[in-house]
């Protein structure tokens, strides 16, 4: 037994820095609860090591013991009341002592009141809003890892399908309450380093909470299979001083009005379609593809549809409301007129098509 | 197939031939040859998906498929192995082996057993028909979650017909199966002197009768949602997507011992015999397995530690997930109590069921990391709980089917399976599906999601190594077509007892068995 342990202080002293550096387990904790998580994993594992070489060392000593090779004789015992009893009742003792740290784990996750910050996080096919409901700031974060790099064409990035052109921003040390819900189908938001999963239930609402140690950059990614574009689907949450976290309310509030104006002001047919092809490359192209031929069967081809070739209203209805039971979601809270103007003209010139171009104002007059 | 089944004893009655008898036979091991003929045949076609999956996922990057396809493959993938293979091999061991381990001359409804029998093909070529279906097949996940079910073409409701169709089969199989056990056994078997794999899939039975109607009433009410108006999983009309998972999950945890009852059965028959010494501790095994059964519709909860469910509703799921580790610990604990002192062999069942033990405990080990909901909810849906499944129902469930069709080819065949093939067979299986499954630990702990066709490039690696041991685990199957094809054609000659350390009614018959067997009520004792 002297031999096992000092074994056992060995793997567990001497490799876990290796561990580490081939990422053998958790990530790294970067918040409170995910530092909780991680000791319970480590004790957990710890538990069920030891009992795994007890239990198979007195099997693996028994097939070699009791070889027949070996000219052993087999005994006839078939019950031991005494070793029955011993072996239900330790483990059921063991049991409760893993069941006790938990409990208070389960607690501490489930406690979300008192948040310093609530932000809530809304699902999409398949992107991320980010909603600073006592702030007034909202914005979709979206993937930017490029089509090419997927493709094999072009190298990876370092954060090759972990990278978002908004990332989510919040202070370091301060309780951040998250709302989840979703647009369309289940997703799950996910960070490994703070330690938060928790699924997006369209309909409904369910929060949970986090507090990061420090500034730093963490990634996740969707963890619920929610279609075609599950895979793609990050979470970056950047973690800023409570300073800068201020700088950078002040300057995403700014910008958010800037916006707000730029959306009514007059803008060329060229410029329109330069920014409705950017807008089709974030939210369309996952399913009508970069060449708007769609993909037979399950999404429609863009290129030479009637809808885009004939009347803008109907065409114009349509991005605004989707198409219930099919994968085409409403655009009409995801994306301003200005937004949505420019990715329907953009579709209406594109690939031979040859509708007429629209407007914001057009978009505007439809939305109900 | 002709030493698989020996003309009729006495020409008492004609039987057809051909193509005929298969489709009308109503004899329990014609049935029992064409379950495992299905589950070999469909084994070929969701083993060649996951091939397909683990070469997607060799490398980061999109290469052989599109993520539409993809998600295809991970559905079909899951359905068809556990519906396609893994049930139906149990079913096939239960009809020839219960009627000869209980002295009965066939199961208790003979024609429903071939009805029963002959859905399942139908089911099958439905599930592999809608992939050519407009939209491909269904892309959902095999746990068929609402609202994303709802979005899918009509293959999603040739899928709905299809999972009704299995589990009408199911649920006669389970009704034949459990009243062949509680009418038929030979005169003085009481309960408690069946053999062990009688008892385990009488549990099974009932598990099967209870809970696949469930399973059909939450199919149907996807098909009612998707097409006659209903708002049962929709929040928009009333309705809430995370009842489904409850119902779903209901049906899902009694079927994941559906799953594994009956290789418990199969390894406490293979251990004592290689053991040549009894089962240790028989009763409790029995307590043990009907416990298990028990708590198994207390857990369906676990399933969903991240839907954000009360703290209470956590406890109460976790409490009782780590319960079944009792039950399950006294499983293994017996086991090893019955190869101590014993005078062991190892041929290949007991090499599989010896490898069952080691690696199904893995598997249950890392289901108690997952019980525990803080680490659940940084594991849910990744691949931690994609290496935990496999290794409860590769290493678990496969590895036991994989012993018991050893064990019994003589009995079944007449001819002992090629010692030298089966011991390859072994050897790389275990080898390979450790280099598959272990890695998927790491990935999980490290932040990779299940049913990806892409990854960050922190995963590369430990990817790459599963690949590699998937395909020689896949490759090493065929290994058993081989060896399997071999010993049905010849071989060495098996005695009645082929085994020396077996016991039991089903050796009390000649290898290969008659066609008709027990026809004379044999009295016990």
């Amino acid at each position: 037994m002297g031999h096992r342990r000092q074994w056992m202080v060995l793997w567990v002293t001497g490799v876990q820095p290796v561990w580490a550096d081939w990422a053998f387990n958790l990530p790294a904790p970067r918040s409170d609860i995910a530092a909780r998580i991680n000791d319970l994993h480590v004790l957990i594992l710890l538990i069920c090591l030891g009992i795994f070489l007890v239990v198979f060392g007195a099997m693996f000593y028994a097939l070699f013991k009791y070889r027949k090779s070996a000219g052993h004789a087999a005994r006839h015992f078939h019950a031991n009341a005494t070793v029955e009893v011993i072996w239900t009742v330790i483990p059921f003792f063991i049991l409760v002592g893993m069941a006790w740290p938990a409990t208070r784990a389960i607690l501490a996750q489930k406690d979300t009141a008192n948040p310093e910050l609530t932000v809530k996080v809304t699902g999409y096919q398949w992107k991320w809003e980010y909603d600073y409901l006592q702030d007034g700031v909202k914005f979709m974060s979206n993937s930017t890892t490029p089509a090419e790099q997927i493709a094999n064409v072009a190298a990876k990035g370092a954060y090759y399908l972990r990278e978002v052109d908004q990332p989510m921003v919040v202070p370091a040390g301060k309780k951040v309450r998250l709302l989840l819900t979703s647009h369309d189908v289940i997703h799950s938001w996910w960070v490994p380093e703070l330690g938060v999963k928790q699924d997006a239930i369209p309909g409904f609402i369910r929060d949970t909470w986090f507090r990061a140690d420090a500034p730093g950059t963490y990634r996740g990614q969707c963890a619920e299979l929610c279609g075609r574009g599950h895979g793609f689907m990050p979470v970056v949450v950047e973690v800023k001083s409570p300073a800068d976290y201020q700088i950078w309310l002040a300057a995403r509030k700014a910008g958010q009005a800037a916006e707000v104006a730029a959306a009514t002001e007059p803008i060329s047919l060229a410029a329109l379609k330069q920014r409705g092809e950017k807008v089709f490359t974030v939210s369309c192209a996952m399913c009508h593809q970069a060449n708007g031929q769609g993909i037979p069967g399950a999404f429609p081809a863009l290129a030479g549809s009637p809808l885009v070739n004939g009347p803008a209203a109907a065409h114009i209805e349509w991005v605004l409301n989707g198409k219930p039971g099919t994968a085409m979601p409403a655009f009409k809270d995801q994306m301003n007129d200005a937004d949505i103007a420019a990715v329907i003209t953009y579709e209406r010139a594109a690939w031979g098509n040859r509708g007429t171009p629209v407007r914001a104002a057009d978009v505007k007059a439809l939305r109900r | 197939m002709d030493a698989a089944a020996p003309a009729l004893p006495h020409g008492q009655h004609s039987a057809p031939a051909g193509l005929w008898r298969w489709l009308t036979t109503t004899n329990h091991k014609d049935i029992g040859t064409l379950y495992f003929c299905f589950a070999a045949t469909m084994f070929l076609v969701g083993g060649s998906m996951a091939m397909l999956i683990r070469a997607e996922l060799f490398q980061p990057g999109l290469q052989l498929v599109q993520p539409d396809l993809f998600n295809q493959l991970t559905t079909l993938h899951g359905l068809i192995m556990i519906f396609g293979v893994i049930m139906p091999a149990f079913t096939g061991f239960a009809n020839w082996q219960v009627p000869l381990m209980i002295g009965a001359p066939d199961m208790a409804f003979p024609r429903m057993n071939n009805w029963s029998f002959w859905l399942l093909p139908v089911a099958g070529l439905f599930l592999l028909f809608s992939m050519v279906l407009p939209g491909g097949a269904v892309a959902a996940g095999w746990t068929l979650y609402p609202p994303l079910f709802l979005q899918g073409g009509i293959s999603y409701d040739l899928t709905i017909f299809a999972i009704h169709i299995m589990g009408m089969s199911s649920i006669m199989g389970a009704i034949n199966i459990v009243t062949t056990i509680l009418n038929m056994r030979a005169p003085g078997m009481k309960l408690m002197d069946m053999p062990m794999f009688v008892w385990t899939w009488l549990i099974t039975g009932f598990l099967l009768i209870a809970v696949m109607p469930v399973l059909a009433g939450a199919v149907t009410m996807l098909l009612t949602d998707r097409n006659f108006g209903t708002h049962f999983f929709d929040a928009g009309g009333g309705g809430d997507p995370v009842m489904f998972q409850h119902v779903f999950w209901f049906f899902g945890h009694p079927e994941v011992y559906i799953l594994i009852l009956p290789a418990f059965g199969i390894v406490s028959t293979v251990l004592p015999t290689f053991a040549r010494k009894p089962l240790f501790g028989y009763r409790s095994m029995v307590y043990a397995t009907a416990s298990i059964a028990i708590l198994s519709f207390l857990v369906w909860g676990h399933h969903m530690f991240t839907v954000g469910m009360p703290a209470a509703a956590q406890l109460f799921f976790m409490y009782t997930t780590m319960l079944i580790a009792v039950p399950t610990g006294v499983k293994v604990f017996n086991w090893i109590a019955t190869l101590w002192q014993g005078s062991l062999s190892f041929e290949a069942p007991m090499l599989f069921a010896l490898a069952f033990v080691c690696l199904f405990t893995i598997g249950g080990f890392s289901g108690l990391v997952l019980a525990m909901v803080p680490v659940d909810v940084q594991l849910q849906d990744t691949y931690y709980v994609v290496a935990h499944f496999h290794y409860v129902l590769v290493t678990g469930a496969l590895f036991a089917i994989y012993a018991g069709l050893y064990y019994w080819l003589p009995k079944w065949t007449g001819h002992l399976p090629d010692p030298a093939l089966s011991r390859w067979h072994f050897w790389l299986s275990a080898i390979a599906v450790n280099v598959l499954f272990f890695p998927m630990h790491f990935l999980g702990l490290a932040g990779m999601p299940r049913r990806i066709p892409d990854y960050a490039l922190q995963f590369a690696d430990f990817n790459r190594i599963a690949s590699i041991g998937g395909f020689i685990f896949g490759a090493s199957q065929i290994l058993l077509l081989i060896v399997i094809v071999k010993c049905v054609r010849g071989g060495e000659k098996a005695a009645a007892c082929a085994w020396e350390g077996a016991e039991g009614l089903e050796w009390s018959v000649p290898s290969p068995a008659p066609y008709h067997t027990f026809g004379q009520p044999r009295e016990l004792r």
